[in-house]
């Protein structure tokens, strides 16, 4: 696997890229860069597993991504004690009773399967829940959000170590995905892709606005990190001396002591930012590594013909006995989980949790522009597509300034026009997107990498 | 007198908001079923598009406020309406052209279409947000008021205030008018016949002798001209900012889709459902329940059903619900 030419193509072109932001701009931002490419491609191999595998359009990533993020809050953070002993008891028992009304539903649904009114109970048991939800939570979630509201004002969590809450992020994604894909998955395409972007705008209601749970708006920040932290760095020894070794040519051109401790303390808090960076890159180098490997087995597995099979033709796999609506769940649950672990990832290297930032623009779509662009049903183009796109996302701000000074370098330093340009700027990486999905749709409609038919 | 209250209540703080964003909603919603019914797919593209006209329309008012143009008491934006429309029309014909129609002759499916209308929904975005920028913009003039909530309560004697923004009266009227038209175009001419049919079935449509792209040119034409007047009606009421009307786009689509997707009337009743279900059930009925219960009896509670935070997952969760029972919508809509 690993001599493919694709293979070679993917990482050659992120090397470069990076290399080159690293010249010509600085190294700290290259890794910035690499490492939101790297959770990109994450998230992209989730979507193109949905869509580019199964040909399920779920156009929910934002609340994956979302419930991801939630996660890391809800495993990493310390338990407020305080709320948990004011509230905490309200809390646990209108979960309860939200677990109870889900059986009664589930258990209506199974014995009156062929009742006339069956979907009226139904119905009639889901509105009468909810204000009596309100009522049961309603009292303890005042009280918690009353505790330390400037600070805390919600439970906390688990305070376990933050790796840990990727994979109980992707576990939540997969089974809300679960929920979402009985409802939904049975939907033609286009209302597929309507209902999940609702589904997504719903979930984002809920972690923005449920501050018991999530702090809501106010955000959660300093969040744990799986890598040291730079003051910690700065402070050790071995890193100083690291820092001396690698720079020691630059070092013995300075003959005065003080000035050497100077440059060398200069260097150890610039070189400690990249550090963490460069750890952090690694780990989700790891990570899109590992995902790519078993995302590969898998399209090339039996499981994996048999998913093509069913999206080139769901009739006719039905016809071979194979159970298309278990598959699509299930490939549903599985995307999802990945989308989900790629919101930890982001907000664990972001190291806070804003609700209020997810934007369908930011988290659905483009990630959607990510896999169209890169090559449907192909890893290594999810990838590929992930990199090229958050670098043109990245950098398509400062191309636009240099080409908005090239094109007004005639006008006045004052002139409205060039003055309305410059601010409006960080827009033109919304144009570039739009421009490169119009073009790519039209002239490689299976994007950069297309996929590879395998004939056996 | 206490019932007399209650109702005035309920009109003030439901009816009249209700019937507002209904007819925004209502608008908004029947352009997207009619693309959706004659060119068949769902268009993301359609909260810029709106964005889109009401920028044009917010620019031509400016121009005409600083040659001291007004409307007397209307709001200048109306006069600058037609403009806006013109250069919407420009800008869909621009893009059906050079996008849509491609995908048209090769028979792409759906998907295909979605996503090139997100390209399209990326490129308005920049271009509304480069041009205007992305701040909320008050552009209402004129008269704010017909009637103030203090100069009823002197008028009747009552206790609450009725208040009537004359922005409201205005959505109603154009809502009236342009809906008028439109049902009357559809449903009597034969143009609009002619649109109905290839809409429902596009391979008899012609063999019946219809010019498919006259049908496309004047749907575009028509959604056009429905996406800038609900824009700039939703601009006016509220006020204009370009990520309010993208994110208009869900409920909007939520509307189409509980009308029945395809079905003009059934859109046009969906923009009002989902509208009163966003504000009748966010709203806190306290004040209400104490006008109308007898004394000792009134609510120590709220009494709203869910928080005003969840307005937009309201409309959300009742498309699911359709979804899941009634796929084709309350009012029967196409199944293609």
């Amino acid at each position: 696997m690993i001599k493919n030419s694709e293979f070679k193509i993917c990482f050659s072109v992120m090397t470069v890229l990076t290399i080159l932001v690293g010249l010509f701009q600085s190294w700290g931002i290259a890794l910035s860069m690499l490492n939101l490419c790297l959770i990109s491609a994450v998230m992209a191999m989730g979507v193109n597993i949905q869509w580019g595998f199964a040909g399920l359009i779920n156009f929910g990533v934002m609340g994956f991504l979302a419930i991801g993020g939630l996660a890391t809050v809800l495993i990493s953070v310390p338990p407020v004690t305080e709320a948990w002993s004011a509230g905490g008891i309200g809390i646990l028992i209108s979960g309860l009773f939200l677990l109870a009304v889900v059986f009664s539903v589930l258990i209506i649904n199974k014995r009156l399967s062929n009742h006339k009114y069956k979907n009226f109970f139904i119905f009639v048991i889901i509105i009468l829940s909810i204000p009596l939800l309100k009522f049961i939570a309603g009292p303890s979630i005042s009280k918690i959000e009353s505790i330390n509201a400037a600070t805390s004002g919600f439970l906390g969590g688990a305070n376990l170590p933050i790796i840990f809450s990727w994979f109980v992020g992707a576990i939540l994604c997969a089974l809300v995905a679960f929920v979402v894909g009985k409802v939904c998955l049975g939907l033609r395409s286009d209302y597929l892709a309507i209902s999940t972007l609702l589904v997504s705008g719903i979930i984002i209601t809920i972690v923005k606005h449920e501050e018991w749970l999530s702090r809501g708006v106010k955000n959660v920040i300093g969040l744990k990190r799986p890598v040291p932290y730079e003051v910690d760095l700065q402070n050790s020894e071995w890193f100083i001396k690291l820092v001396e070794f690698l720079n020691s040519s630059k070092l013995s051109n300075v003959i005065e002591f003080d000035e050497r401790t100077s440059l060398l303390n200069q260097l150890v808090i610039s070189s400690s930012g990249v550090f963490v960076k460069l750890c952090f890159s690694l780990i989700f180098l790891a990570v899109v590594l590992i995902i790519l490997y078993f995302s590969e087995k898998a399209l090339n597995s039996p499981w994996g013909r048999m998913m093509r099979a069913i999206r080139d033709n769901e009739e006719a796999a039905k016809a071979m006995g194979k159970n298309v609506v278990k598959q699509h769940l299930f490939i549903f649950m599985l995307g999802s989980a990945i989308i989900g672990f790629a919101g930890a990832m982001l907000v664990t290297y972001d190291g806070l949790f804003t609700p209020s930032s997810y934007q369908p623009l930011r988290y659905t779509f483009l990630i959607w522009v990510m896999v169209l662009l890169g090559g449907t049903g192909n890893n290594y183009g999810a990838i590929l597509g992930g990199f090229v796109v958050w670098f043109i996302w990245i950098q398509s701000a400062p191309f636009a300034m240099l080409v908005i000074n090239i094109f007004t370098s005639h006008l006045n330093e004052t002139s409205y026009i060039k003055e309305h340009l410059v601010n409006s700027v960080p827009y033109f990486r919304y144009l570039m997107m739009g421009l490169g999905l119009l073009l790519v749709m039209r002239y490689r409609p299976k994007g950069l990498l297309p996929e590879k038919i395998i004939k056996n | 007198m206490d019932f007399l209250n209650s109702i005035i209540l309920l009109t003030n703080f439901i009816i009249v908001p209700g019937i507002t964003y209904g007819s925004q909603l209502a608008l908004g919603a029947i352009g997207v079923t009619l693309i959706y019914g004659v060119l068949r797919f769902a268009n993301f593209a359609y909260g810029d598009l709106m964005a889109f006209g009401t920028m044009v329309v917010i620019l031509v008012t400016w121009f005409l406020q600083s040659k001291g143009i007004t409307f007397g008491l209307l709001p200048t934006a109306l006069l600058a309406l037609p403009v806006g429309i013109l250069l919407t029309i420009v800008v869909s014909l621009f893009f059906d052209k050079t996008v849509f129609e491609y995908y048209r002759n090769k028979k792409s499916d759906p998907v295909t279409f979605i996503v090139v209308s997100l390209g399209i929904m990326f490129v308005l975005n920049a271009v509304v947000r480069i041009i205007i920028g992305p701040n909320d913009i008050n552009f209402m003039d004129g008269h704010k008021f017909i009637m103030k909530a203090r100069e009823f309560k002197q008028m009747t004697g009552l206790n609450e205030g009725l208040a009537l923004k004359s922005t409201q009266v205005i959505t109603l009227i154009t809502t009236i008018i342009t809906c008028s038209i439109l049902f009357y175009f559809l449903n009597k001419t034969k143009t609009g016949k002619s649109m109905r049919a290839y809409s429902n079935n596009e391979d008899l449509a012609l063999l019946s002798g219809i010019d498919p792209k006259k049908i496309v040119l004047l749907t575009w034409i028509i959604v056009s001209i429905l996406a800038t007047v609900a824009g700039t009606l939703y601009g006016l009421d509220k006020s204009f900012k370009p990520f309010t009307y993208f994110n208009n786009l869900l409920p909007i689509f939520a509307a189409t889709i509980v009308g029945g997707i395809g079905n003009p009337l059934g859109a046009f009743y969906g923009g009002f459902l989902i509208a009163f279900s966003e504000i009748g059930l966010t709203y806190a009925y306290k004040k209400f329940f104490k006008y109308i219960m007898p004394e000792g009896l009134e609510p120590s509670t709220l009494i709203q059903f869910i928080s005003t935070d969840y307005k937009f997952a309201i409309s959300f969760a009742i498309l699911i619900v359709v979804l899941i029972f009634r796929p084709n919508g309350i009012f029967k809509g196409k199944v293609i």
